[in-house]
């Protein structure tokens, strides 16, 4: 006996097998990223008045990102779309869209990171600390040069909406005088580590779905000639995890942009 | 065939996904209404960008004023993009425990970090 | 006939061009050794892969708990006659054959990772439910077959991952079974690394289960399968399915957060001014270890329910099919157990008692915690009422179903004065919640799931397992079960704390008066001496099991033969051939009839099956078949 409603939808649900299933996927990966921005309520709730930062990312870049990534859920719900009037062309014109736009995300945000990774903060032994990004740190050299300011304290360094026209050049500081130099990676506070873990994790599943949809959009077409109401409907539930995947984007932008 | 003038009947006129089958024109006035989505959706990320420079104002507003952005532009991809207006209940059914869930999971921890015994001092 | 059998058309065309065949699909299905027993997608073999791994991880659970009882009850003495290897394996933790505090460190956090999370919720929700559930409900498979191939071998994978943490440098992780931060993050192995992934390997098993379990419930019931007639162990799965599905990825979310704390160096769990080892942690700080709490506790409560309601469900089936009469209150446990499920999600915080939490939250927490134990005492007592005027058949499953509901009582009654945050104050972290969970777990669930394998046996070989051998392996574990944890009670109420590596040698009595200190604080001589009767209890316990383990083996080819129906039972899964073949039913059985029609009057037979079409009554007799 096969198994009933891979294709045709179950009357009294109104659903087909995978439909359920992919929902079922989505309502954990609610908890999932529920639990994370629960965790970023917390620890932004709970920090020292003062001390969390705004203004750290490139608002540029993230935009860029929110409108690739919206206009990915265009092209994928489009592709589905085709799949549905059975006009294949148009469904791999729609899906390398996809996938195209998929990577121009993930490229954005390789660039993004090495942003963060690229910019020190630098405690000096006497008290003050420089900040900016770096321009040359030879291991072999005895100073490192970066492209910022110097600071009194650490406080000034969080709300960098508040302050106009940050004044940046190049220091020289010997390496004798340093007391500790540490990028911006998730190690350098909190929010950082939340930025780092959501994008993160959020690009892994921009990854992931890149990967099913590139698998449908290649080796997988060859059930269009076999079967295309099956196919339509794995392109469709594809598409629904990559709306998903734009859904969590269109809170982490805001959330971590933003505010 | 009855399975079809179920799904007719079921699916919103917005969705007509059994339409679909016989009418290419249908194709373009999708992709026009695709199009008038991805419009929102631009005009919403404006909206919250512009909100997020205005000076003057306290960061608590703002936020509130972004989520709620945000909140409303979910509901358009949730709404059109991902068919959810015109889903059947029980995909509403799985998503109304796991939204009530959510809000437990946020609601009570924060609620557990922020419930002191009488009395103390918090500096 | 059956309105309710009507109303769904025939499946798809593609789909029927195998009917009239008497084999299983439209070809021969016939896929060579690997892809049928090693890398197979039918939800049988499948089923029976994840309950030989999770027996294994049960039994190699307790002896890891068998050496640990024996450091509490002679601390710093070697272990006999395995003390050499464990030297052998360990090295240094294990110098000399003596467990040092360290080793008992992490063989009491794997005990609990490995009982709970491979053992005890592999065997009873996906080792029984995929055998069990799609026969049950007519289906021919589960609704994603490669689905489920994937979410054994993620289990697998993580099982492997856990047992291998044991054999590098620095252990297996020692932070509990609950790898609270910052403890987990400051200890300088890699054993806690190890448990992370693991765990993350592990969680996405049962999410990958979840979602298939739910998705075949709802959409793969035979036709005349409603909501109302599947039987109460569906239910159970569906509601077990449901709290993996959404309880898991929190946990997910702070496992991912804790791998970064650990590799990057991240500070979601460490506070500032966080100092290890007498010196400040060179961390960012602002963490909240308090945050790692409540996301691990958000599964963990809805985890102890999923680790229940199987078993639940398995002692249903028993208990009605052994009393040949239907369970009293079927709607009453549907809807106490969907109480269970929902309720389940938001009781988590009576674990955080001693947290700090205000009184507000904490009554908040408590009152939904006794409030949960109404639906739990409602399926207990239907259980009970089901007995009843029965027939009662003594069988191994149904001594073992029997033993439950005291067992489960004990447990759950002692849970009561944990739920309340008062006496939580004295009890929390002490023997007494340890006597309590073990109560639920271990002859509650764990008889449960003994019931179930005893039960299920003949479905799954053809043949019964050895009665008279079933009888000691019940009445041995059962006494040597109540030996090991009923003292624990005491102690607990006495003020033994747990994991401590001398057994509390170091809070006795003795210890304080020869310091010069109060006695009266101290722990008796009387609870310290409790530890020898737990030993024996428990090493009595660990042989006691041997017959099981031969019995199970040895049945396979020398148990007695029996028929497809051997219990005479109503559900579905009886009413296949032995063992039920690749897509289990030629055609969609259709159901006309709910799960537990035992004993109706005016109906020849003591039992009807489901999809018997027609009755057997006096003026009309049938004799009731089995359908092929």
């Amino acid at each position: 006996m096969e198994i009933p409603y891979t294709v045709e939808a179950r009357p009294d649900t109104g659903l087909y097998n995978a439909k359920v299933g992919i929902w079922l996927f989505l309502a954990s990966e609610v908890m999932l990223f529920g639990g994370l921005f629960s965790a970023f309520v917390l620890l932004r709730v709970g920090a020292e008045p003062g001390t969390w930062p705004h203004g750290w990312q490139n608002v540029t870049l993230g935009t860029i990102n929110t409108v690739v990534l919206a206009l990915s859920a265009i092209t994928t719900l489009m592709a589905w779309v085709a799949c549905k009037v059975r006009e294949f062309g148009k469904f791999k014109f729609f899906h390398a869209c996809t996938l195209l736009l998929a990577l121009t995300f993930l490229c954005v945000k390789m660039v993004e990171y090495h942003e963060h990774l690229n910019h020190y903060e630098i405690k000096l032994k006497d008290g003050q600390i420089a900040d900016g990004d770096m321009v040359e740190n030879n291991k072999d050299a005895d100073h490192v040069v970066i492209k910022g300011r110097y600071v009194k304290s650490e406080m000034e360094l969080y709300d960098l909406r508040a302050q106009k026209d940050i004044p940046e050049s190049e220091i020289t500081i010997p390496r004798a005088q340093i007391d500790d130099m540490q990028s911006y990676g998730p190690w350098h506070n909190n929010y950082l580590a939340l930025y780092f873990t959501l994008t993160g994790l959020h690009a892994l599943h921009i990854l992931g779905g890149s990967i099913v949809i590139g698998y449908l959009w290649g080796p997988g077409r060859k059930l269009w000639k076999k079967d295309p109401e099956r196919f339509t409907n794995r392109v469709e539930v594809s598409g629904l995890f990559w709306h998903f995947v734009d859904l969590v984007w269109i809170f982490l932008f805001p959330v971590l942009y933003l505010t | 065939m009855s399975e079809l003038k179920t799904a007719k009947q079921h699916n919103a006129p917005l969705m007509g996904e059994s339409e679909l089958h016989d009418h290419p024109v249908d194709f373009n006035s999708y992709l026009r209404r695709c199009g008038a989505v991805l419009l929102v959706v631009f005009i919403a990320v404006g909206f919250m960008i512009w909100t997020s420079f205005l000076p003057n104002i306290g960061w608590t507003l703002k936020i509130c004023i972004i989520l709620g952005i945000a909140a409303c532009n979910a509901f358009v991809v949730a709404g059109f993009l991902m068919h959810l207006l015109s889903e059947r209940k029980m995909v509403y059914t799985i998503l109304g425990f796991t939204v009530s869930f959510v809000i437990g999971l946020f609601g009570l921890t924060i609620w557990a970090m922020n419930d002191f015994p009488k009395g103390t001092i918090i500096h | 006939m059956d309105a309710n059998v009507e109303q769904f058309p025939p499946y798809r065309k593609a789909d029927t061009h195998d009917h009239g065949h008497d084999d299983h699909g439209h070809e021969h299905f016939d896929p060579g050794f690997w892809a049928k027993y090693i890398f197979s997608t039918d939800h049988k073999v499948i089923g029976i892969q994840y309950g030989v791994t999770a027996l294994s991880f049960l039994m190699f659970g307790l002896m890891l708990m068998m050496m640990m009882r024996w450091q509490i009850a002679h601390p710093s003495q070697p272990v006999p006659l395995i003390g050499w290897l464990l030297e052998k394996i360990f090295g240094q933790p294990a110098a000399g054959g003596i467990i040092s505090p360290d080793l008992y460190n992490s063989f009491g956090a794997m005990h609990g990772t490995i009982m709970v999370f491979l053992g005890i919720v592999p065997l009873a929700f996906a080792a029984f439910g995929n055998y069990v559930v799609p026969l049950m409900i007519g289906a021919p498979d589960m609704a994603f077959p490669r689905v489920n191939m994937a979410s054994y071998q993620a289990y697998f994978l993580g099982g492997l991952v856990m047992v291998v943490s044991f054999f590098i440098p620095g252990g297996a992780a020692q932070a509990g079974w609950t790898s609270y931060s910052p403890l987990a993050t400051s200890i300088p192995t890699h054993g806690q690394l190890f448990w992370i992934l693991g765990m993350i390997l592990l969680i996405t098993s049962s999410l990958l289960g979840a979602v298939n379990f739910i998705a075949t419930i709802i959409q793969l019931r035979a036709p005349g399968m409603t909501w109302m007639r599947m039987p109460f162990f569906v239910w159970a799965q569906f509601v077990t399915a449901f709290l993996l599905l959404l309880a898991f990825p929190p946990l997910e979310a702070a496992a991912v957060m804790q791998l970064m704390d650990n590799v990057a160096h991240t500070s979601f769990f460490l506070p500032t001014g966080l100092a290890i080892s007498g010196k400040i942690a060179n961390v960012a700080g602002g963490g909240s270890p308090l945050l790692w709490q409540h996301l691990f506790w958000f599964l963990g409560h809805p985890e102890v329910y999923v680790l229940i309601l199987p078993a639940m469900g398995i002692v249903c089936e028993i208990i009605a099919c052994n009393t040949r009469k239907p369970i009293w209150g079927y709607k009453s446990l549907v809807y106490a157990v969907l109480a269970i499920g929902f309720l389940s999600m938001i009781v988590w915080a009576h674990h955080m008692y001693m947290t700090g939490m205000g009184t507000v939250i904490s009554t908040f927490f408590q009152a939904t915690t006794m409030i949960i134990s109404i639906p739990s005492v409602i399926i207990l007592t239907c259980l009970f009422i089901s007995l009843w005027g029965g027939s009662i058949r003594i069988n191994t499953p149904m001594l073992f179903a029997l033993a439950f509901l005291p067992m489960f009582g004990i447990g759950g009654l002692t849970g009561l004065p944990l739920g309340f945050n008062v006496s939580d104050v004295h009890l929390h972290d002490t023997y007494y919640v340890i006597a309590h969970f073990h109560y639920v777990v271990a002859p509650g669930t764990i008889f449960g799931l003994f019931a179930g394998v005893y039960y299920w046996y003949p479905k799954m070989t053809g043949r019964k397992m050895n009665e008279f051998w079933g009888s000691v392996h019940f009445w041995c574990s059962l006494l040597f079960m109540n030996l090991v944890f009923m003292p624990m009670f005491s102690q607990g109420m006495a003020g033994m704390l747990r994991r401590m590596a001398d057994g509390g040698a170091n809070y006795s009595a003795e210890v304080n008066s020869r310091a010069g200190g109060d006695v009266i604080g101290g722990l008796s001589p009387f609870i310290m001496s409790l530890h020898t009767p737990i030993l024996w209890g428990v090493v009595c316990l660990g042989l006691a099991q041997i017959p099981f383990v031969i019995n199970f083996f040895w049945s396979i080819g020398h148990g007695e033969k029996v028929n497809d129906n051997p219990w005479q039972a109503t559900t579905l899964e009886w009413q296949t051939p032995t063992p039920p073949p690749h897509g289990n039913f030629d055609h969609p059985p259709e159901i006309h009839r709910g799960p537990y029609e035992y004993s109706v009057p005016g109906h020849s037979s003591d039992y009807t099956p489901q999809n018997e079409p027609e009755v057997s009554t006096p003026a009309n007799p049938k004799i009731p078949t089995t359908a092929h």
